[in-house]
């Protein structure tokens, strides 16, 4: 069955692939909301409640039942894009989330990008001249950068550009409040202020953003550099590179054009664990800078003990997670003509 | 350790500076861990309200806190805390992680396909965040961290050693050692496993580092250990708040000091993959 299309095959196959681990992630999510000392319902009826509340967060939870019958529930309700109360809020889990989904993906892929354009032309020029003092100092530079806890970072980013030089503005949140908020479209602020046509916003927008995005992309930078590296030196020493220098082609043809665009594959892939590491490190530079993400509400969730919200926040994180690894997995796959013809 | 391994030892040390410093760092941090509580010039807990905020001096190197304590006490008092959780959670998950991976490894068959799929599950996290929701549901202990951590880093362990295990389970010399009349348990015990730990120590290194981040950064947002108890990551969220009024050194000496830790044990990671496999080098 789709032998004649290899290409649409190995794309099913990852699709299929995704499945069980989306399984065992809701499954382990389930277990670790069941797995609070003492009674689940008292935790989930939050602080204030007394006897009778406790009583209908049982029933309405499910606690009652056998364990099987409360996953069953547990999926069933997740389907319905149902991740539980906000005892802290009052609103559902799954609308608090959304709320402020965009402003912790907005800070995640600025802070990516700013490390991918540093990184790779870092890596690349490493490995054009490896065992030389660039070489070095790009190794010591880059296991810096992956030694910085990502909060203290933060903090003296904090100190230097707000208190000392009084370039950057308060770290407080995504807008200062001289601004008004630009129109929901995306939730993107820079994406919704350029589509208004506000440019001061836009400008304002800019400007919180740069602290929190330097620090965490100085976090990422290090794998994406040392994985352009490597990748770099691996394509440099192959056969065609020889062949394209023997023929003649330019020096900057060949490692642009031959080499680079070789070595970005494996890159494309590290992608996915920096993510992982982007998305945890996101926690304590939105604690950091005030930053109204989901990070943030998660960590607000954990000091008044609101599990739903914090199990939800976990959830919604893997899940996240688990779909940009298929994107990127699915890219590779139309990037790279050699897979899928492969017998796998 | 083989004369010849020795030589290779000292000719790679001698090659690259960068390890033989991060080994006298190593030293130096494991030295505050031990001796230090007994060496500092005051108590890290005693609170001194007339000597409060001081910026560093001949007195307080570090400077003050908030409450009169010494800044430079409690850094120094703090590091047997923070290696304690890292080293206990590292150790852990290499137990373990040997253990499951030398199994599935070996065998192989459903157990190896069951093993993968957990480890996928778990790998399939944001695994600060993973971290995170552990200790949120087992409760707020720094045994919890130490679990949580330990959990988050165990599939490493389990995918080296299973990796390592199922290249040589055929191997003439495992095959050899069966026929001699070992059992399948001592040959994948004493004759294969030594084989993965070059590699594991590489991990062992990297991980110490990154487990003492963990523990910090969960410690920064309220998780795990609970002040007045000196540890980098809380010194570091209390100092948070001085800074915008720039009382710097509250944060800044025990972040430096956990960047230091956490530099060594990835400088240390990366000089063990040189000496152990110098191909590998990234």
């Amino acid at each position: 069955m789709l032998s004649g299309y290899p290409r649409l095959r190995a794309i099913l196959l990852r699709i299929a692939q995704a499945v069980p681990v989306v399984f065992g992630v809701v499954v382990i999510s389930f277990l670790l909301t069941r797995a609070l000392p003492g009674d689940p319902a008292v935790y989930f009826a939050g602080v204030m409640a007394d006897e009778q509340s406790i009583e209908q967060t049982r029933i309405a939870l499910g606690l009652d039942k056998p364990l099987p019958q409360q996953f069953a529930i547990y999926v069933g309700n997740l389907l319905q894009g149902d991740l539980g109360q906000s005892v802290s809020s009052g609103r559902a889990v799954a609308t608090d989330l959304a709320n402020r989904l965009p402003a912790s993906l907005e800070l995640t892929l600025t802070a990516l990008l700013l490390a991918v354009l540093v990184a790779v032309p870092l890596g690349v020029w490493a490995a054009t001249r490896p065992g030389t003092w660039v070489d070095h100092l790009c190794r010591i530079v880059v296991t810096a950068g992956v030694s910085l806890p990502t909060f203290f970072t933060g903090i003296l980013l904090i100190y230097i550009f707000y208190y000392i030089l009084g370039v950057a503005p308060s770290p407080l949140g995504r807008l200062d409040f001289i601004y008004f908020e630009p129109d929901h479209v995306t939730g993107f602020y820079l994406i919704d202020a350029a589509l208004a046509g506000d440019w001061e916003t836009w400008r304002g927008a800019v400007k919180q953003l740069m602290l929190p995005s330097i620090t965490l992309a100085l976090f990422t930078l290090a794998p994406v550099a040392r994985m352009t590296r490597a990748a770099m030196l691996s394509a440099l020493s192959a056969d065609f590179i020889r062949t394209a220098r023997a023929a003649g082609l330019s020096g900057r043809k060949v490692l642009f054009g031959y080499a680079l665009r070789n070595a970005l594959l494996p890159v494309v892939t590290t992608l996915g664990m920096v993510f992982s590491f982007a998305l945890g490190a996101n926690v304590l530079v939105e604690k950091v800078f005030a930053w109204p993400g989901i990070g943030s509400y998660a960590v607000e969730a954990l000091v008044v003990s609101d599990y739903a919200a914090v199990q939800g926040f976990v959830l919604a994180m893997a899940l996240l997670f688990v779909t940009l690894n298929l994107v990127i997995d699915l890219l590779y796959t139309v990037i790279d003509p050699r897979i899928g013809f492969v017998s796998q | 350790m083989a004369p010849g391994r020795l030589d290779h030892f000292i000719y790679v040390l001698r090659s690259n500076p960068v390890t033989l410093l991060a080994f006298g760092m190593l030293f130096f941090i494991l030295g505050c861990a031990v001796f230090g509580p007994a060496l500092v010039p005051y108590d890290p807990l005693a609170t001194n309200a007339s000597n409060a905020l001081q910026a560093p001096s001949w007195q307080h190197w570090f400077g003050t806190d908030n409450l009169g304590r010494d800044v430079f006490s409690r850094v120094i008092v703090a590091t047997r805390l923070d290696l304690t959780i890292s080293v206990a959670a590292v150790a852990m998950s290499f137990v373990v992680g040997s253990v499951l991976g030398g199994i599935a490894g070996y065998w192989g068959g459903w157990i190896d396909n069951v093993l993968n799929r957990v480890l996928d599950t778990i790998m399939a996290f944001p695994l600060f965040v993973l971290a995170m929701g552990i200790v949120a549901a087992l409760g707020n202990t720094i045994e919890n961290i130490i679990y949580a951590t330990a959990i988050i880093n165990m599939p490493f362990y389990a995918r080296l050693v299973r990796a390592e295990v199922n290249i040589r389970r055929n191997a003439g010399f495992a095959q050899a050692a069966k026929l001699a009349g070992n059992s399948d348990l001592r040959v994948l015990a004493v004759h294969i496993f030594p084989n993965a730990l070059p590699p594991m120590m590489v991990q062992v290194s990297l991980n110490l580092g990154w487990a003492i981040l963990n523990a910090a950064g969960l410690s920064f947002i309220g998780l795990g250990v609970r002040p007045p108890t000196p540890e980098w990551g809380i010194m570091v969220a209390e100092g948070a708040n001085f800074i915008v009024s720039g009382e710097w050194w509250l944060a800044v000496f025990p972040g430096l000091w956990l960047m230091m830790a956490v530099f060594t044990f990835n400088l240390l990671g990366d000089g063990l993959r040189d000496i152990v496999d110098p191909r590998k080098r990234t």
